[in-house]
């Protein structure tokens, strides 16, 4: 048997947490500068997408040690993510209406 | 029975990886993540719902505000710090977003120290943790303050919408239990650890189990998801 994926995250050298830690740091600096600096628009919102999920990922992959697992745990906890994505697009189309209404009749809602 | 289960080996190593290691896992006997405890795995489908519990207070909150005709409330301004006549946005949530990914990196250390069975190194780092989740809360509680004081109630806030209320206790506290009940099970983990609990097989009083050096990374499997929480609030509620 090949032991590729199975459970060595004790292995793992000390100075791998202190990297992805500081990295951490950084994304965060970055997103707080984001509002720092006052940027607006779609490089606003695109880039606190982008660090969001940077930090996102780096925390769910090394320190909950998600990289080191099986796959089928990986999917069976990753994949059901996209029903919240689906719920948010729902929501948004809802969203519009529910605006839609209250600007075209104000005295309704 | 022999050249079966050496069949059975070799199936198994050729299916270690891709789409194939998946189906041939959930459709196996027994059990379906291999080299995954019970009690991680556990924790890993209570995480998932948790996410869905997160996610649907989120989404309600982007409905709220998307919705609404009346301008929501600036966050950079609302939770300004002012210091030494000087206003600086956010300064406190970004203090809090360092604090609680500081606690996430003790954490992440802890557990590995934890399987090098170094009892005093990970109890202490455990301690550590919760000692920046506290600050945590404790900071949590000081803007509560300060925001109810300025008159921001859940039905009501001097700035704009009557949603920014609701949502920001709501999504805010419910992190904040959340970052309690774990500072709470740290402290305990951290006194099983430090008496050697793990080491002698020692029975829980709770459930009458021995433990194991996992129950650190189990513990820091739901550390790490507050802090993953954190960061999504952070920038949905905080930066948006």
């Amino acid at each position: 048997m090949t032991h590729v994926a199975t459970h060595d995250s004790a292995h793992h050298p000390i100075r791998l947490y202190l990297m992805v830690w500081g990295w951490l740091f950084v994304l965060s600096a970055c997103s707080y500068m984001v509002d720092y600096f006052h940027l607006q628009g779609h490089l606003r919102y695109s880039l606190i997408l982008l660090f969001m999920m940077l930090k996102a990922g780096l925390i769910v992959a090394v320190f909950m040690h998600m990289a080191w697992e099986r796959l089928a745990l990986i999917y069976a906890i990753l994949l059901p993510i996209g029903a919240v994505l689906v719920f948010v697009v729902i929501m948004v189309l809802e969203s519009d209406y529910t605006l839609l209404s209250r600007t075209l009749h104000p005295g309704l809602l | 029975m022999v050249q079966i289960s050496l069949r059975n080996e070799v199936d198994e190593a050729r299916q270690s990886s891709g789409l194939a290691s998946i189906a041939a896992d959930l459709a196996s006997d027994q059990r379906a993540f291999k080299n995954v405890s019970w009690g991680k795995a556990m924790m890993w489908i209570f995480l998932l719902s948790d996410t869905f519990v997160f996610s649907c207070f989120l989404i309600s909150y982007m409905t709220a505000r998307m919705s609404t005709t009346v301008p929501w409330p600036n966050p950079s301004e609302v939770f300004a710090l002012e210091i030494g006549g000087t206003s600086f946005p956010l300064l406190l949530i970004a203090i809090m977003t360092f604090v609680l990914i500081s606690s996430s990196g003790t954490m992440a250390m802890a557990v590995n120290y934890g399987y090098r069975r170094d009892r005093v190194t990970t109890a202490m780092l455990m301690l550590a943790t919760a000692v920046l989740g506290a600050a945590f809360v404790g900071m949590q509680a000081f803007e509560w303050t300060k925001l109810i004081h300025e008159g921001v109630r859940p039905w009501e806030n001097p700035w704009g919408a009557a949603q920014f209320g609701s949502s920001f206790f709501m999504i805010t506290g419910f992190h904040g239990t959340h970052v309690t009940f774990g500072v709470i099970f740290l402290i305990v983990i951290a006194r099983k650890v430090l008496r050697g609990d793990y080491d002698v097989g020692r029975r829980g009083f709770f459930t009458s189990r021995k433990g194991n050096y996992e129950s650190v990374e189990i513990m820091g499997l739901y550390w790490h998801f507050v802090d993953l929480v954190w960061v999504f609030i952070f920038a949905f509620f905080y930066l948006w």
